[in-house]
């Protein structure tokens, strides 16, 4: 069983999570996930690790409740534990591979939708740690679900803010504020992005123009995490990829967007789909 | 002169009956049909039968003790040799090993050995017959990766030698593909599957579930972080094939492995658990082997019209004889010679057929084997709401991957001679991570031989 050590509502609908699990901490990488189930009866659901403390031996995740399954594990309490806690699943980001005379001498931009900026912190914690320079642009729907504003303060370089009705920060997309950096004469060696496939769709087609490198981290649909099932297919350069052991970071602009948003949906559209086969089916 | 009565038949339950439940098929011996069928047994003073056990159970023997009515003897003989019995008893191919050459087969019907083996193991689980003698602790530690059949049977044999033994496992629950693979009504988890990792766990082996070696761990920090003196592999062929034909990523195109996860380790069939199984209405299952027969009459528990797509004939089906029976009883339709081309969708991405062209055999090969040829201008389609394909799998390169030194060849398996001995020192690997996809018992005496070469070789530094 693997410990809840720490929780925080971080806003009505984000759950932090520090749990215990030495044998993950110990070799988690920035860019990887994991995989949870909160109860023997439950799904294997995959969380990004946004954090790691390889001496207490502890990682966190934080988790959005958007069905059933992610509100039972907001549902737990500190002191609580969950079922199963595996990984650190996927590859670690690419960078983890350079040395840090190389990273030093880089520039990044990391562009976070929503949840998206809890992946987003353990990577430029990593890069900041090296002498990176780091960018980043998080984009949230209202004030109230923005996170890790702090956090991520202390350790980029400059921070922009949207909120998509104003309520803080600049009001608009993460795309718009892109555009802005872009056309004002920022450059940056690369570039990634990490939030719902929606707008990590956008965010590429947006930088296709400037050529800016960059990297996107896919969430699919995923059973086991480990190569086992191919729920988690994505066409990347034409040819299929598993999310969970080739990903979940590839590189945006092999991306086929469209697929991968049609097969997330896979299990939400079964009833609307069951629906659209009848009216098929009478003309 | 022994018993010369016919094979005594096995109840099962009415096909019509078990195509809408997840029960067991076959119901086994009772105590009185069991003593009957042993009684055919010829106790043959060179027995053919046990040469064709991969495990080579003294079938004579313990047939003898049920006979007898001495079934906690029987059970206790067959243990020397095998740590699942009410799993072999079940899946075995048995016609095509140890039945397949017992003497009475030549001019009749074999001895009952599969369903006999079965009976002995389930009476000793009814009775709480448990057999865990084992050899003082000689302070060894030995790590196993994955928990099926070919890691269950090291395990077992090394901890009756009185080593350490922890097994690291991916999946949360242990048992591999009898877990997450094998079907509920041929192979039930929580009777069969669930007690025999617990007679595997009742010896003193530990299960560490969650833990992915090659990214939680390393076969080396094993090795060297964590002081383990040997480890063997048996992770398995748990990689699934997919065609390459267009439409093949449509939303309703599953694996086999998945559409069984799903429904095996995850009970999406079972309403008390989480996650969902998508079957629509039709279904169609790309293969031939038990893997496809498993799918197939998966979906049709779940409530689909289910059709079997096989690009060669009926007599080259790889499935073992009695599933392929199982299955048409159940009523899946089998289309043979037949094989995709592509999948069809709608406009929203949903599959809604199957392109298919008829197939013929040719010629024969150099291996004397009719392949398969198309049908010039034969397509024609099948319509269908999902697509099981089931194509065979191969090794996962997650571990080969993360431990330098370990040769593999171009299947990816993992190269180890018959003794598990593979390129690294102190590195033993066996089952379908060596062989690719095969069967349990094959897994389970890879398991066994290379617990002797692990004892041999820590004895020997
Ligand atoms: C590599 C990876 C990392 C992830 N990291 C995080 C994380 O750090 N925090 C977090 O909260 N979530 C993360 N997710 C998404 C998370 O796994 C899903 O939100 C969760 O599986 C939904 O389960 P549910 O039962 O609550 O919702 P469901 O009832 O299954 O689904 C509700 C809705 O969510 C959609 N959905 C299902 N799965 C996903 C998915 N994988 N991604 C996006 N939408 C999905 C469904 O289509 C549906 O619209 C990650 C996913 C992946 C693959
Ligand atoms: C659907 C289906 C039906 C079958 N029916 C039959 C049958 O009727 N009769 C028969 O004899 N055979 C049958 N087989 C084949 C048989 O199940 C396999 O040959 C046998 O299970 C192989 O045993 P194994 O121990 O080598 O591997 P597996 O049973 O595959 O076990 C490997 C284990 O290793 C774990 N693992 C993998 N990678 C890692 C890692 N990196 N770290 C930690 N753990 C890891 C896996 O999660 C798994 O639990 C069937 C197979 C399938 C898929
Ligand atoms: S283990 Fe399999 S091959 Fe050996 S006797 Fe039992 S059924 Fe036959
Ligand atoms: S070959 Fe057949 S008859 Fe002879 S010992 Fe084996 S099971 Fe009995
Ligand atoms: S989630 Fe099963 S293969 Fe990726």
């Amino acid at each position: 069983m693997y410990k809840i050590i720490k929780k925080a509502d971080l806003t009505p609908i984000t759950t932090l999570m520090e749990v215990d699990a030495p044998r993950m901490a110990h070799s988690a990488q920035p860019g990887q996930f994991l995989i949870v189930r909160a109860h023997d009866k439950g799904e294997r659901i995959p969380l990004t690790i946004c954090d790691f403390d390889r001496e207490k031996g502890s990682v966190t995740i934080v988790t959005q409740v958007v069905g059933a399954s992610s509100r039972q594990i907001c549902h737990l309490n500190e002191g609580d534990s969950f079922t199963d806690f595996a990984g650190p699943l996927g590859q670690p980001s690419e960078f983890i591979h350079k040395n840090s005379k190389e990273l030093s001498e880089m520039k990044f931009l990391f562009i976070a939708g929503g949840l998206g900026t809890a992946p987003v912190y353990p990577q430029v914690k990593f890069l900041h740690s090296m002498g990176a320079k780091v960018d980043v642009i998080i984009g949230a729907k209202n004030k109230d679900l923005l996170i890790f504003e702090n956090e991520m303060r202390s350790i980029c370089d400059n921070l922009y803010i949207c909120t998509d009705d104003g309520s803080y920060g600049k009001k608009g997309l993460v795309t718009e504020m892109l555009k802005e950096l872009m056309d004002s004469g920022k450059t940056y060696d690369q570039a990634v992005a990490i939030g719902p496939m929606i707008m990590m769709k956008f965010v590429t087609l947006t930088a296709k123009p400037y050529n800016l490198p960059l990297i996107v981290s896919l969430n699919t649909l995923m059973v086991d995490g480990t190569g086992m099932c191919g729920a988690c297919r994505v066409s990347v350069g034409g040819k299929t990829k598993f999310a969970c052991v080739d990903g979940p970071e590839f590189d945006a602009y092999q991306v086929d967007f469209d697929e991968a948003m049609r097969r997330q949906m896979m299990y939400k559209n079964i009833e609307v789909e069951a629906d659209h086969k009848c009216k098929i089916g009478l003309h | 002169m022994r018993n010369k009565i016919p094979r005594v038949p096995v109840r099962e339950q009415d096909p019509a009956v078990r195509a809408k439940n997840f029960e067991e098929v076959c119901y086994g011996y009772n105590a009185e049909e069991a003593q009957m069928e042993a009684s055919r047994c010829l106790g043959c003073k060179k027995p053919s039968c046990i040469a064709q056990c991969p495990v080579s159970i003294q079938i004579p023997q313990f047939i003898y003790a049920v006979e007898q009515g001495n079934f906690t003897e029987a059970a206790a003989i067959i243990a020397k040799d095998s740590s699942l019995p009410a799993v072999c008893g079940r899946v075995c191919p048995q016609e095509s090993q140890c039945e397949g050459s017992c003497i009475l087969g030549v001019k009749g019907e074999p001895v009952a050995i599969g369903k006999l083996e079965r009976f002995v193991a389930d009476w000793a689980r009814e009775n709480g017959v448990r057999f865990s003698d084992k050899k003082e602790a000689n302070g060894h530690k030995v790590a196993i990766i994955g928990s099926g059949p070919a890691g269950l049977a090291c395990a077992a044999d090394l901890a009756k030698n009185g080593y350490d033994v922890t097994i690291f496992e991916a999946l949360h629950e242990p048992g591999g593909v009898l877990q997450y693979g094998i079907p509920e009504f041929r192979l039930p988890k929580e009777l069969v599957v669930r007690t025999e990792v617990e007679n595997v766990r009742s010896l003193g082996v530990k299960i560490e579930t969650n833990v992915v070696v090659g990214r939680t761990v390393t076969v080396d920090s094993l090795i060297e972080d964590e002081g383990f003196s040997a480890v063997f592999i048996g992770s398995g062929a748990g990689l699934p094939k997919f065609m390459g034909i267009p439409g093949e990523n449509l939303n309703g195109v599953v694996s086999a492995n998945e559409f069984l996860t799903r429904n095996n380790l995850m009970r999406a069939y079972d309403p008390d658990y989480d996650t969902p199984i998508y079957v629509g209405k039709r279904v169609a299952v790309v293969g031939g082997g038990n893997v496809a027969m498993d799918a197939a009459r998966t979906a049709l528990r779940l409530g689909a019209e289910v059709t079997i797509v096989y690009r060669r004939t009926e007599k080259e089906l790889p499935a073992r004889v009695e599933e392929v029976h199982h299955a048409k009883q159940e009523g899946i339709d089998f289309k043979m010679l037949t094989n995709p081309v592509e999948v069809l969708g709608n406009e929203k991405g949903w599959v809604t057929g199957l392109k298919c062209i008829k197939m013929e055999l040719g010629e024969p090969d150099e291996s004397g084997r009719r392949s398969p040829v198309p049908v010039p201008d034969s397509e024609f389609d099948i319509e269908t709401d999902v697509v099981v394909m089931s194509l065979g799998t191969s090794p996962n390169p997650l571990i080969a991957s993360t431990t330098p030194g370990l040769e593999t060849n171009r299947w990816k398996c993992v190269v180890a001679d018959d003794n598990g001995v593979t390129s690294k020192a102190g590195v033993f690997a066996g089952g379908d991570v060596v062989t690719g996809a095969a069967t349990v018992i094959l897994a389970m005496g890879a398991g066994r031989k290379a617990a002797e070469a692990i004892d041999s070789y820590i004895k020997s530094k």
